[in-house]
């Protein structure tokens, strides 16, 4: 009754058992130890999990029942909640960080999602799977289908996933919200790091998956 | 069968003065200043313990019971019989509110009647049963005289307070009134105010309870009469109310009650019948109808938000309280949005709150059921609470 139901799972990803996704651990980096911070679409947990052995006061709202409840007996400050709707209840400013791991590409409305994390939050860290992927553009150009890849494993009929986005989109969205990008990695499909110093275009066509550190600023710039 | 009501109806009449409970007695010097306006000295609070308080008294858990409920949580009622209403899922070694760890703490509330002063204590300036000259009292009232209760005992913080139903709404007014003696916070089942429909359904139960002849304004203990129809239907109305249409369903259908056929007559032909009639006419075994009267009082009065300027957020500001919020899908007494509520008002305080709704088909009585999910999510709670309350070692 409580495994969460990845079918349904917006970031469901194949992954070996008992290791910690490689993008909640580049997330994780990103968050100074002690702060306070939201989850938006926790899952079942895992990094606010990961985050509570850094001494960081975490909660987290989560779409699924199952997945609140799982958290909820593991001791998480989570609660049932829908990115889309209701992240607008938030004050201003009540946390350091807000984390959207997986789930950018599951909201209705990815722009006022993104804006209200960085009106609640000091700095938000988003992370979401690259579309402009060599794999995914391959898959679409030669297959003629939606892809379906290692971490987006679902059908398009059945995916959670409705926005999906190219890191060069992303950055687009971050220029209209006038967020300010503090930091970018980019993963391979091995989960390692891309080279810091190499140019976006090649972070859009090898990045699997990308995070983003961002606060609100003027204007946004590549650090 | 009349000799043996007469025995229980004794039984409980002797609990209302003279309890098999502890007993905390409080003198003319410490009134009990209710909302009514009045004072109320002296007066007792009935309780129960479970449990060892620890050396830094860190381990106090307080258990607010519903409505019908009492101080009698995890041991057998001394009227009824039957085992304590939490004690076979929630409390006792092992279980959630683990006894071997925790010190809990459950008192009867102030205007109930099995030991805490209400309408049918002895009201001690005229000898005789209170009956309507007890004054009403409120949620705030309950909360106020359990602190009491706390000072007491010499126990200056909670690490837990836990209730369902009224017992939640108990649980949010510590919340509101005594956040820094709380330090985690399981309100089930509740509402920071009971709704327009909860108010008209309690209205039909005390006009139930009032339109029996034998409660002669609420004098039946002088005149020696018993109002056992009107309380017994008046639970017959509430306790639909804590079930669903869906549990109704699959426990008794439209099944006949020991018959084939119908009776053509206004017997018990249904089991649903027959069921409702048992639970009216077990009810007034250990309940007195003036303590019905004033405790759905009680929750019809009860509105935190009103207490604030009408601002819900406003009773919560600055809580540093771990609050876990749970409810029941079919529960349509004290339904989900209810508790959203609760949980909006909290996360727009900064408060540590988790919210946790549970699927089930069995209503608003789903708190005292073996509901695992429920039982696993208040085990969690408590026990990442405890860790960080420094009551057990931290696991990593």
């Amino acid at each position: 009754m409580l495994s969460p139901n990845h079918h349904n799972d917006p970031h469901a990803q194949a992954r070996p058992s008992g290791s910690v996704r490689v993008d909640l651990l580049v997330v994780a980096g990103m968050v100074e130890p002690g702060a306070k911070l939201l989850d938006v679409g926790c899952g079942d947990g895992e990094l606010l999990r990961l985050l509570e052995t850094r001494g960081v006061d975490g909660r987290g709202i989560e779409l699924s029942r199952e997945g609140v409840n799982e958290c909820v007996a593991k001791g998480l400050a989570v609660i049932q909640g829908d990115a889309d709707t209701d992240l607008v209840d938030y004050p201003d400013d009540a946390f350091d960080y807000v984390i959207l791991s997986q789930t950018l590409q599951a909201t209705r409305h990815p722009r006022v999602v993104l804006e209200h994390m960085l009106r609640i939050g000091r700095h938000a860290i988003v992370s979401f799977p690259n579309f402009g992927y060599w794999k995914v553009r391959l898959k679409l150009l030669f297959q003629g289908q939606m892809p379906r890849t290692k971490i987006l494993p679902v059908s398009w009929y059945d995916t959670q996933n409705i926005h999906f986005c190219t890191i060069k989109d992303f950055q687009e969205l971050c220029d209209v919200t006038g967020a300010r990008m503090q930091k970018a990695v980019a993963l391979d499909e091995w989960g390692r790091p891309l080279r810091l110093n190499a140019p976006w275009w090649f972070w859009n066509l090898f990045g699997e998956q990308a995070v983003f550190l961002l606060s609100r600023d003027e204007r946004p710039r590549r650090e | 069968m009349a000799e043996a009501t007469t025995l229980e109806r004794t039984d409980r009449t002797r609990e209302t003065d003279n309890p098999s409970s502890l007993v905390a007695h409080f003198g003319a010097d410490k009134p009990l200043r209710l909302d009514a306006g009045v004072a109320l000295a002296p007066f007792q609070i009935a309780y129960q313990t479970y449990g060892t308080l620890n050396a830094d008294r860190s381990n106090a858990v307080l258990v607010l019971h519903a409505l019908t409920g009492d101080q009698h949580v995890a041991n057998v009622h001394p009227v009824t019989g039957k085992p304590g209403w939490w004690s076979e899922t929630m409390i006792g070694p092992g279980l959630p509110i683990d006894t071997n760890r925790y010190f809990v703490i459950c008192p009867n509330v102030i205007g109930g009647c099995m030991g805490s002063s209400g309408p049918a204590s002895t009201n001690p300036a005229t000898d005789r049963p209170w009956g309507l000259e007890f004054p009403v009292i409120t949620i705030r009232d309950m909360v106020r005289s359990q602190a009491m209760l706390l000072d007491h005992l010499g126990i200056e913080t909670l690490f837990s307070v836990a209730g369902g139903s009224m017992g939640g709404m108990q649980v949010l007014e510590w919340l509101a009134s005594y956040p820094k003696r709380v330090f985690s916070a399981l309100p089930i089942a509740a509402a920071t105010r009971h709704s327009a429909q909860n108010i008209a359904f309690h209205e039909v139960g005390r006009q139930a309870v009032m339109a029996d002849p034998e409660w002669r304004g609420g004098r039946y203990f002088a005149e020696g009469t018993d109002p056992r129809r009107g309380l017994a239907v008046a639970r017959m109305g509430a306790h639909i109310t804590y079930l669903s249409d869906a549990a109704l369903h699959r426990k008794f259908g439209r099944r006949f009650q020991d018959r084939a056929n119908p009776t053509f007559s206004f017997d018990a032909d249904f089991q649903v019948e027959s069921y409702l009639r048992y639970q009216g006419s077990s009810f007034v075994e250990r309940f007195d109808a003036n303590s019905y009267l004033y405790l759905t009082r009680a929750m019809d009065y009860f509105d935190i938000a009103a207490d604030h300027n009408g601002v819900l957020g406003n009773a919560f500001k600055g809580i540093e309280t771990r609050i876990c919020v749970i409810s029941f899908t079919s529960d349509w007494l004290f339904p989900t949005v209810e508790s959203r509520e609760i949980v909006h008002a909290l996360n727009a305080a900064g408060a540590r709150v988790s919210f946790a709704e549970i699927v089930t088909d069995k209503g608003h009585d789903a708190f005292l059921l073996d509901e695992p999910e429920f039982i696993a999510i208040v085990r969690g709670f408590l026990e990442g609470a405890s860790r960080a309350r420094g009551l057990t070692p931290a696991t990593r």
